[in-house]
């Protein structure tokens, strides 16, 4: 956990005194909409299909309990009972109040929890990998890194009125868990020949209506330098990206309509010009940043305790203790993914109810912290070995005991036509219906690790691009149809899917789904070949046959 | 409108001079780039008064740096507030070229820009909005942390809390 002192919470309580004037001013009608919507949208407030929706960031996917409490509370006191986490490690709140969201804003910034550049034309919320610090094999704790890039782009004076938005991952593993190569910058943590930290940095993905898989614009920048080569790459954005157009707007344009080469010649040169100036990180910064990064105790503690031996012998809790339960770098420990995927729910819904009872289960078992994935999943990051038993009756408790992580019921979807003002179809129905399909823990089991994300416009809020199995609403003679894409993956190997045919109208998409996945049982090389590879060797073709021939 | 300028609302003493009509022989003028850019010489080589220029955000700076040190006065324009490119030119007038004359923030400026603009080196203000310019010293003390350093001089976060850690270390 990194821990806010005096000067982070100063900065945001600064934050909402602004933002409750500048309501107070939207209120009075000092300021027209057409003024107050950027500066909504700077912290996060979006106007929506029925009401105010408000994103929340979760710098890097990491919670306190406290921290997850006082979400609970913003869901029960300010909306609905319930939040909703998305793809960018945030929250949103679908029905907040416009009166009362500095309120909410207060609340939640008494626990560290802020919304800025949550949303507009900014460097929004910095993700990584959401076992950072502890997943095993891992160069350091990217998250050290992380922060000195939220700090560095939060409230940015140069750039806090780019072209578009502007998003940042980080790894630091070689499984890459933070789709870096989809996000307009994407880092990558590695040690040079020397041993020195550094990474390779990579450039203009996205996905959206033009998707690109990111270059490598520069295969190692030290640590100390990633600061100002960032500063650099948004520099020569700033000035030359265009905003005449804003589907084009996006730095991925600039960097294909220049070629990386060109672009990578004009941030050199800037870089050069910056790289030995304010920006330059000395070891002292470093090592302060990541003194306030807290690490668990851990004991020593045997690999496989007794306490897991016997409850193997319970088939529920080995189901769920195959897919949600992960390897740690300390010995004795495990990282727990908790999913939000419950049959027929909307994907990555929690209520407060859950989310107050996820915080005990984490002070009691997981050192007090939570972790929080762009697969819309939540995840306990340390937890003993010897406690996963009661942990999962815990979960189950609370009807997050739901064995399907990776699995084809384990859907990312954005919110679509039933929140979404820019939607062509619906998202979350689709969802729950292929959930309902694949209810047979068994058959998922049998279909193995299969990732389906499903968007309801172009906008690719739920990844579809990158899904196994990518699902895009469209609108057709104002009905809903459904593109389907196969292939994709957001993961080291990012590819973008390739679309199997024609659109099918709502009716058929769980069909299509199914068709899809029976194809592969019987295409597959051998049970271990997963759904991506089997479409990789044998290309769409087989699929298209399978799903069309009798339509 | 309203000029804001060291924290009051003050009298342009520049006159903006139309493309084509002569320039006044005395006083302040403020001229487009382009007429500048035509025959700087004419327009610096004036017997009476400091010489400004309106330079627009989709042109390089570059262009405008041989001149800087015989200029009063550069004014960056906003034409709306969402376009933030002269962030980016008056950071390298003031980090890179060194400039220190007057270095106005032009077009769709409201109160919610000014820590922004202030940070990035401006240091003069046309308002669109009058209440907005009234509020203009309140508007600016909104913040007293910053986390990254600009060439404004003021302590990044980051630098903040060495300098509180080794004062700490040192007894004080
Ligand atoms: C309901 C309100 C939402 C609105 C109005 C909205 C709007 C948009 C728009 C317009 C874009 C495309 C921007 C561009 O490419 O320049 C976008 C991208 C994106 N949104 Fe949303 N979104 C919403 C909710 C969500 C939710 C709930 C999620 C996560 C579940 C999400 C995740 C994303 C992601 C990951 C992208 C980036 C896709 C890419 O890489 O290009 N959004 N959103
Ligand atoms: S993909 Fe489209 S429908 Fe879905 S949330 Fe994004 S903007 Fe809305």
């Amino acid at each position: 956990m990194y821990a806010y002192d005096e000067i982070d919470r100063t900065l945001v309580n600064e934050r909402v005194a602004e933002f409750r004037d500048q309501v107070k001013r939207r209120l009075s009608g000092e300021l027209t909409e057409d003024e107050f919507k950027m500066l909504r949208l700077q912290n996060g407030v979006y106007l929506q299909l029925h009401a105010y929706m408000y994103r929340i960031a979760i710098p890097y996917g990491t919670l306190s309990s406290e921290q997850l409490r006082r979400l609970a509370h913003v869901a029960r006191r300010y909306d609905r009972g319930y939040g909703h986490f998305t793809t960018r490690q945030n929250i949103q709140f679908n029905w907040i109040k416009l009166a009362e969201l500095p309120d909410a804003m207060a609340d939640l910034a008494e626990v560290g929890i802020q919304s800025m550049q949550t949303s507009g034309n900014n460097m929004r919320n910095v993700t990584s990998d959401q076992w950072a610090g502890v997943a095993p094999g891992e160069i350091e704790d990217p998250r050290i890194w992380a922060e000195l890039l939220r700090q560095f782009t939060t409230l940015h004076p140069e750039f806090s009125f780019l072209p578009r938005k502007f998003k940042i991952a980080i790894t630091a593993s070689e499984h890459d868990r933070a789709a870096i190569k989809i996000h307009d910058i994407g880092l990558r943590l590695l040690k040079n020949a020397e041993g020195e930290t550094g990474f390779e940095v990579l450039v203009g993905g996205g996905l959206g209506r033009s998707p690109f898989i990111a270059k490598t614009i520069k295969p190692f920048v030290h640590g100390r330098d990633i600061l100002s080569y960032v500063e650099a790459i948004l520099r020569v954005y700033n000035q030359y990206g265009r905003r005449d157009n804003i589907y084009k707007a996006r730095i991925k344009i600039l960097v294909h309509e220049l070629g990386i080469e060109k672009f990578s010649a004009e941030v050199e040169e800037e870089w050069q010009q910056i790289r030995d100036g304010v920006l330059k990180l000395d070891d002292d910064i470093i090592e302060d940043i990541r003194s306030r990064f807290f690490y668990p105790a851990y004991e020593t503690l045997p690999h496989m305790p007794d306490e897991l031996k016997q409850a193997a012998h319970d088939q529920k809790f080995e189901a769920w203790r195959k897919n949600s339960v992960f390897a740690h770098k300390v010995q004795g420990h495990a990282i727990v993914v908790v999913s939000l995927k419950p049959v027929g729910g909307p994907p990555g819904d929690a209520t407060a109810d859950q989310m107050d009872a996820l915080a005990d289960i984490a002070d009691k078992y997981s050192f007090g912290e939570i972790r929080v994935g762009h697969e819309q999943n939540l995840a306990l990051p340390h937890v003993r070995k010897r406690d996963l038993p009661a942990v999962w009756k815990a979960l189950d408790a609370i009807g997050l005991a739901i064995p399907n992580v990776n699995l084809v019921s384990d859907i990312i979807a954005c919110p679509g036509l039933d929140y979404c003002s820019l939607a062509n179809a619906r998202s979350i129905p689709i969802a729950q219906e292929i959930t309902r399909r694949f209810a047979n823990h068994d058959t998922a089991n049998l279909i193995g690790r299969l990732h389906i994300n499903i968007s309801g416009c172009i906008n690719a809020c739920g990844h579809h691009h990158v899904g196994h199995i990518g699902i895009l609403g469209v609108e057709k003679n104002n009905e809903e149809f459904y593109q389907i894409t196969i292939g994709g993956r957001a993961d080291e190997g990012a590819a973008l899917g390739t679309l199997i045919g024609p659109a099918v109208p709502y009716a058929e998409v769980a069909d299509v789904v199914e068709d899809i996945v029976e194809a592969y049982l019987a295409l597959r090389a051998h049970p271990e070949e997963l759904f991506v590879d089997t479409v990789k060797r044998l290309g769409v073709e087989p699929f298209r046959e399978r799903v069309y021939a009798t339509r | 409108m309203p000029l804001v300028k060291g924290g009051h609302i003050v009298a342009d003493e520049f006159v903006r001079t139309a493309e084509d009509a002569e320039l006044p022989a005395q006083g302040a003028v403020l001229v487009s780039a382009s007429r500048f850019l035509a025959d700087p010489e004419a327009v610096l080589g004036r017997a009476g008064g400091k010489v400004g220029v309106i330079w627009p955000n989709d042109r390089d700076v570059d262009d405008l740096v041989p001149h800087l040190a015989r200029l009063a006065l550069v004014a960056l324009v906003f034409p709306s507030f969402r376009d933030g490119r002269a962030y980016t030119q008056a950071r390298l007038l003031r980090e890179r070229y060194a400039y220190r004359g007057e270095l106005r923030a032009t077009g769709q400026v409201l109160r919610d820009q000014f820590v922004f603009m202030l940070r990035a080196g401006f240091d003069a203000f046309e308002v669109k909005k009058q209440a907005d310019a009234e509020a203009f010293t309140e508007t600016v003390k909104r913040y007293s942390v910053f986390y990254q350093p600009t060439g404004d001089g003021r302590l990044s976060a980051l630098h903040q809390r060495l300098q509180l850690r080794h004062s700490e270390s040192a007894g004080l």
